[in-house]
């Protein structure tokens, strides 16, 4: 099993001191996070995807390609690659482009974004948002696995005779999940492609969740990918640790009570008991985390948010130090014991490779062209 | 056959004439249902009791707390009576709320016996200038008679008084339902859209 952490890339006021840190600070420091979870032993470091402030997560690739540059064994992904107003052809490039560089340490979350603006400001309308997901996905998969592709659809110019370059690292493409908090499109989407399937599972009561992943394993078997207890399946999930519970709560209080999402809403107790949110020791996260496996079944990736709402570095750092030194190492163990032999793990790029028979260099290289009926490797030969 | 009839009513104290007069409208609506057979199962929501749960689903985006349970009772309905006191010449706030807070869809093709209650019968026309339009817009089937009941007609034995409207809207809730098979929401996780007709841009 995987874990790893994402981040929304926030920039928000610290409550408790009402300073705000300027937008310099956070993407360091967000490099400074991705670090710290590699160095604590974690599998993952997702980031979001926003184009409007108060965020700075903007330009996935350029962070993602930056800490790949400065890490040696975290996967790298997206939480979520918004596959509805970025066009699927520089998403195609861009991540390929990404996954070359890092070794294949890449994989992507798709989903469709909630600000309604950012639509139009990239030429759509929210209300194709599932449309939009559906058309732009089945591009961007033909891109990753057809040499050259010649194609129309609704909401893009046409291609023809089109190869995105790079091709995807020895012939495989990143491997995708979809990330939805209450679409069962999406559910059906994964499911289809026999993608993974990632739900939010910090907003939304757990029963919502149970739903999402129930639909997706039952598509995930009708489309003939496997078992249903062998779908691919993400959570996200929320805590804060201290060693005593009681300080917990007490230092993440006024975080929660004024965090941009669900700030002035329900009280901590309240969000606490409704979704999965967890404040309190270590332990107390341990065996909340055991819980989702109850409802969603045996699952291939556990995400935590940790570095939002205000949080200062320092105390994130700590809560990574808290993460991987103290609750993750119990997990893997655990989690290992409970999984049955025949259920798979998240696939990564050695075990896709693998399956695909082996590496294979899938370089395209220029056709001959029309004057001198040459290619421009003959020409300079 | 038993049909669910979930009575919705806004008002904020206690005890309360919009709670009275929706609870009227429900006896009456049950009475025209017997007469025809028909048994009934009556849920109340009290908005008063989950007025923060409201507030709280506006912020979180989801329902939490007795809210869930509500939000249940009303879209599983076979029919629905929604009473609000008249505020500032309109349905109160927290009425609305409610209305906002239920998933797009809920009460379609529903059929909805509207009420309001206030100081004077001069805010009648909140019926409809105010309500009305919302629950067209919330594509409910509205029966004819919305029922409006100001202080004095709790007091009064008139031709047209409370009682024959609070009737004629009873029998004719009554009627709609009659007409239509009891019915639950169509559930999207069981009956998922097939991605093949996604992908040919159906729904």
């Amino acid at each position: 099993m995987q874990f790893g952490i994402f981040t929304v890339g926030d920039v928000t006021a610290d409550p408790t001191t009402g300073r705000t840190p300027t937008e310099h600070e956070r993407i360091k420091a967000t490099v400074e996070i991705a670090k710290k979870a590699e160095e604590v032993g974690l599998d993952v470091f997702a980031t979001g995807e926003h184009h409007n402030p108060p965020f700075i997560a903007s330009a996935p690739t350029t962070t993602l390609a930056f800490i790949a540059a400065q890490t040696e064994r975290i996967i790298l992904s997206t939480a979520t690659t918004l596959i509805t107003t970025t066009d699927p052809v520089l998403i195609a490039e861009n991540y390929a482009k990404l996954q070359h560089l890092s070794d294949g340490r890449v994989d992507l979350m798709m989903g469709r974004g909630n600000t309604g603006p950012v639509y139009p400001w990239f030429g759509k309308d929210i209300r194709d948002g599932i449309p939009l997901a559906i058309e732009n996905y089945h591009l961007l998969h033909r891109l990753w696995r057809e040499d050259v592709v010649s194609w129309e659809g609704k909401f893009r110019t046409p291609l023809q005779g089109y190869t995105s370059t790079p091709r995807p690292l020895d012939g495989v493409p990143p491997f995708v999940w979809h990330g939805s908090i209450r679409s069962p499109e999406i559910a059906e989407q994964a499911a289809y492609y026999g993608d993974g399937f990632f739900a939010n599972h910090i907003f939304w009561p757990k029963e919502h969740t149970e739903r999402m992943i129930s639909l997706y394993r039952r598509r995930f078997e009708h489309y003939g990918h496997g078992s249903a207890d062998q779908a691919i399946v993400g959570l996200g999930g929320q805590v804060f640790m201290r060693k005593n519970s009681q300080d917990a709560v007490r230092e993440f209080r006024p975080y929660f009570d004024n965090a941009p999402v669900y700030g002035h809403g329900p009280s901590l107790e309240d969000f606490t008991s409704q979704t999965p949110l967890t404040v309190g020791s270590p332990q107390q996260v341990i065996e909340r985390t055991l819980g989702f496996r109850e409802y969603v079944g045996d699952y291939q990736r556990q995400l935590f948010l940790m570095d939002h709402a205000g949080l200062p570095l320092k105390t994130v750092l700590e809560q990574l130090d808290i993460l991987g030194e103290e609750v993750v190492p119990v997990l893997r163990e655990e989690f290992a014991a409970l999984k049955p032999a025949h259920v798979p793990d998240a696939p990564n790029h050695a075990s896709l490779v693998a399956a695909a028979g082996g590496p294979k260099d899938s370089t395209v290289h220029a056709a001959a062209d029309d004057v001198t009926g040459r290619s421009p490797e003959e020409v300079t030969r | 056959m038993t049909r669910r009839i979930a009575v919705v009513t806004a008002g904020l104290s206690r005890p309360s004439s919009t709670r009275l007069l929706a609870d009227r409208l429900a006896e009456a609506t049950d009475k025209a249902l017997r007469l025809h057979g028909e048994r009934t199962e009556l849920d109340v929501v009290e908005l008063r009791d989950l007025a923060h749960d409201i507030t709280d689903n506006l912020l979180t985006g989801f329902p939490g707390g007795g809210l869930a349970t509500a939000v249940r009772t009303v879209s599983g309905a076979d029919a629905v009576i929604a009473v609000t006191p008249v505020f500032s010449a309109s349905y109160s706030g927290l009425f609305k709320s409610f209305f906002d807070v239920l998933e797009e869809g809920s009460l379609a093709g529903k059929p909805v016996l509207l009420g309001a209650t206030a100081g004077t019968a001069r805010h009648s026309l909140v019926l409809d200038f105010a309500m009305r339009p919302l629950f067209a817009y919330l594509r409910a089937t509205v029966v004819p008679t919305a029922v409006f009941g100001a202080s004095e007609d709790f007091g009064s034995n008139a031709a047209g008084s409370l009682a024959e409207r609070v009737d004629r809207a009873g029998r004719e809730l009554a009627d709609l339902v009659l007409g239509r098979e009891p019915s639950g929401p169509v559930d999207p996780f069981d009956n998922p859209t097939p991605f093949e007709q996604l992908l040919a841009g159906g729904s």
